[in-house]
This record gives C-alpha cells, structure tokens and sequence, in this order.
C-alpha cells in the first residue's frame, strides 16, 4: 500500500488517476493535483505518464530491432537476432495468410503494433506499487504506468488505423466504390437508409471494438492487481502470482487479436469486392 | 480515464512508430532473411548437386574397376594361352630339330658306311687283282679282265 492512512477506496483511485498536466478553468497550465482538478481541464490535457510510458516502450521496441536489422547478415543469426527475426516471420506469416492485397505498410504496421501493445501490457506485471512509489518519493503524485489501461492511449491506435481503413478504402475501391459499398449493400438500393445505418455502425465498430477490447482487458488486469495489493503484505503472492501468470497469456493474446483484427481491416478495406 | 489531448499525442506517435518501422526496420530485416533462405536453399541444391555428382564419380570409378578387372583377366588368360602355344610350338620346333640332327646325322653315317664300303671294295679288288696278277702273271690282261673285275667289285 502507498501509505498507511489511506482508505481502501482512495488507494485505488489514487492509482487509477493519471498524471495529468492540462489547462485549468482560470486559464493557466500545470499538473492537476487531484482527480477533480484533471476532470475541470476536460479535453485540454495530456496524461504525462501515458505517453511517456508509451513513447520509452515504442522507442525501446524500435531501437531494438533496428539494431537487430542493421546488424542482420546472411550468417547464421544468434541470441537476440534469431528472437526478433522470429518474431519478423511469425508476423509475415500472419499477413500472408489474413492480407491479400499488396501495401508494403500493413506488415510493419502489424509488427508495430503487435510489440509496442506487447511492451504496454507488459508493464500490467510490474507490481503496482513499485513504479508509483518511486515516482511519488520524487515529487509526483499519481502515476499509471500500464498505457493500455488509459483509452487515450488504446483509442489513439484504433483511430490511427480507423484513418487507414478509411484512407485505403477510398484509395483502393474509389470514393464511389466506398459509398456504394457503406450504402448499397445488404439490402440493395431501395433500402438505403437502412444500408448505410448498418454498415456505418460496421465501420465504426471496428475503431471503438478494437479500442475497448484492449482497454478493457488491461483496465481489468490492473483493477484485480491493485485489489490483490489491498490484501495483507504476506498473503499478497498467493493471488498475485497466479494471476500474474494468467495475465502474461492476456498481455500476449491481446496484442495478437490487436495485431489479427488490424491485418484483417486492412485487407477489408483493400478487398475491391464486397 | 479522460478522454484528452493525449488520445491525438498516441495516435501521432503511433503514426511516427510505424513509419520508423516500415522505414528502417521490416525492410532490412526480411531482405537479409529472404536473402539467407535463398543462400540456404542454393547451398542445399548444390549439396544436392555434389552429392549427385559424388555418386556418378563413384559408379564410373567402379566401372572402371570392374572393366579393368575383365580387362586384365582377359590379358592375363591371353598370356596364359600364348605361353602354352608358345611352349607347344617351341617343343615341335625342338622335337622337328631333333629329329632333323637325326636324320642328317643318319645319313652321314649311311654316307659314310657307303664310302667306307667302297673303299674296302676298291682295296678289295685292287687286291684281288693284285693277287690274280702275282698268280696269272702276264697271263691276264688287266685291261681285259677290267670289266669282269669291276662287275665282281659291284657286287661286294
């Protein structure tokens, strides 16, 4: 526990608030010292810790393996290499069996996302505890070190790839292709109205399925680690232990159906059929 | 839990991560893979090939073995042949000489039996006539009875 004289119930929101460095109502900018204070500076605001945790992982997983791509050779490869070149071909298989269409941007986009949203999970196994007391022993105040627990961070992807649906779509079917396919089908033309409700609620549900399957996954990750961690000190492992092993298996499957369900909207949007 | 500027701060940086990576970090990756895989395979197929090749050289090498062996059997059975020839003609050739020495030895023994025998006539007869002249004296012309004489030495 972070401290002795909380309750039960500020001990989780403590750990469930974001450091948030915003606008505040009077007009001047700085970080928000309680929840109320980052709820008053409504959308101008950056949860710091977010995109901090998010951009080290990314930068991490990126400077890793353009390490690992530069030191490539046709020789035998060793140690962390064989590891990043196995994962290269367990994603290019991955988009050679679910994309169909030629776009030499869906395979590093479903490399990217696999590793970064695996990194970002990652941090779920880190013990609560651990990072936002030491970051609270310098000076700051709340601290959420899972990014994929934030829907900023999981919406910010899912937006990035509903643009890149909609962006191939029309690229690779026209924009007349794209409109016929949101209104004429399943009913035909008589029945547009109808048409387009139903597949605009199709387009649309990929960005916001794809964003809350993430979120909520990891935001019930961390809720259940941040309860085990209201447990008494010596009974601690007994939960979290088990459930820590379970979550590797979601940390991994979530970012595979991330990953999965990206290389398949993408050969949606590149099909010219429907 | 806001929704907040940070939702367009991850949806930049997701676009920057991704293009990092279509840019430094797939491409190099899978071209020194597909190029490893093409050196794999070329290795392979010319192991294949030298295997091949390995297994031609060796049944050549074992023919060549086999033929040299008909071959020097053939040789030294010719040879075994030409030896008993050559052994056959050289005991006619010496059983021919032999029997020719023979013959020529034979006839010069016939020839000098011959010779001997009329020279033991012509004393024969020279004595004779010596004995009938120192008997008849003058009384038998040599010259006459040099007729009846040689007759008589011809039938020696």
């Amino acid at each position: 526990m972070a401290s002795g004289e909380l309750t039960s119930g500020a001990y989780i929101k403590h750990h469930l608030q974001n450091l948030t460095y915003g606008k505040f109502p009077d007009g001047h900018w700085g970080f928000a010292h309680t929840s109320e204070e980052a709820k008053e500076m409504g959308f101008m605001a950056v949860h710091v810790d977010t995109l901090g945790f998010s951009f080290v992982l990314g930068a991490l997983f990126l400077f890793l393996f353009a390490r690992a791509a530069k030191k490539a050779s046709i020789d035998a490869p060793s140690g962390f290499q064989n590891f990043v070149e196995s994962i290269v071909d367990f994603i290019d298989e991955n988009v050679r069996g679910s994309f169909s269409g030629k776009n030499p941007m869906v395979a590093p986009l479903a490399l990217t996302t696999f590793i970064w949203i695996i990194l970002m999970n990652t941090m779920d196994l880190v013990p609560v505890d651990w990072l936002p007391s030491l970051f609270h022993a310098m000076g700051v105040e709340y601290l959420k070190v899972v990014p994929t627990t934030d829907p900023n961070a999981t919406f910010g992807m899912s937006i990035g790839i509903f643009i890149l649906i909609l962006y191939y779509s029309v690229k690779e079917k026209g924009l007349g292709g794209f409109l016929g396919e949101l209104t004429l089908h399943p009913f035909g033309k008589w029945m547009l109205p109808a048409n387009l409700f139903l597949e605009g609620v199709n387009l649309l549900a990929k960005p916001v399925s794809l964003a809350l399957r993430l979120f909520g996954n990891m935001y019930a990750g961390e809720m259940i680690f941040i309860l085990i961690a209201l447990l008494p000190f010596w009974i601690q492992w007994s939960l979290s232990l088990p459930w820590a092993i379970f979550h590797i298996l979601i940390v991994l499957l979530q970012a595979f159906i991330f990953m999965t369900l990206v290389i398949v909207y993408m050969d949606m949007a590149h099909q010219k059929e429907h | 839990m806001n929704i907040n500027l940070t939702l367009i701060g991850q949806t930049i940086m997701f676009a920057m991560f991704v293009w990092f990576c279509m840019k430094f970090v797939w491409p190099p990756l899978v071209e020194t893979m597909a190029a490893r895989k093409k050196s794999i395979e070329d290795g392979l197929k010319a192991a294949e090939l030298g295997k091949e090749e390995h297994a031609l050289a060796q049944k050549n090498a074992e023919d060549l073995i086999e033929t040299s062996k008909t071959q020097a059997a053939e040789i030294i059975a010719n040879a075994d042949k030409q030896a008993v020839v050559m052994i056959d003609n050289a005991k006619g050739a010496a059983s021919e000489e032999a029997d020719k020495i023979k013959a020529q030895a034979k006839s010069e023994l016939d020839q000098e039996v011959t010779k001997v025998r009329n020279e033991l006539k012509d004393q024969v007869s020279t004595l004779v006539m010596q004995g009938v002249n120192s008997v008849l004296d003058k009384e038998v012309d040599s010259k006459t009875h040099k007729d009846m004489l040689s007759k008589l030495s011809k039938s020696l």
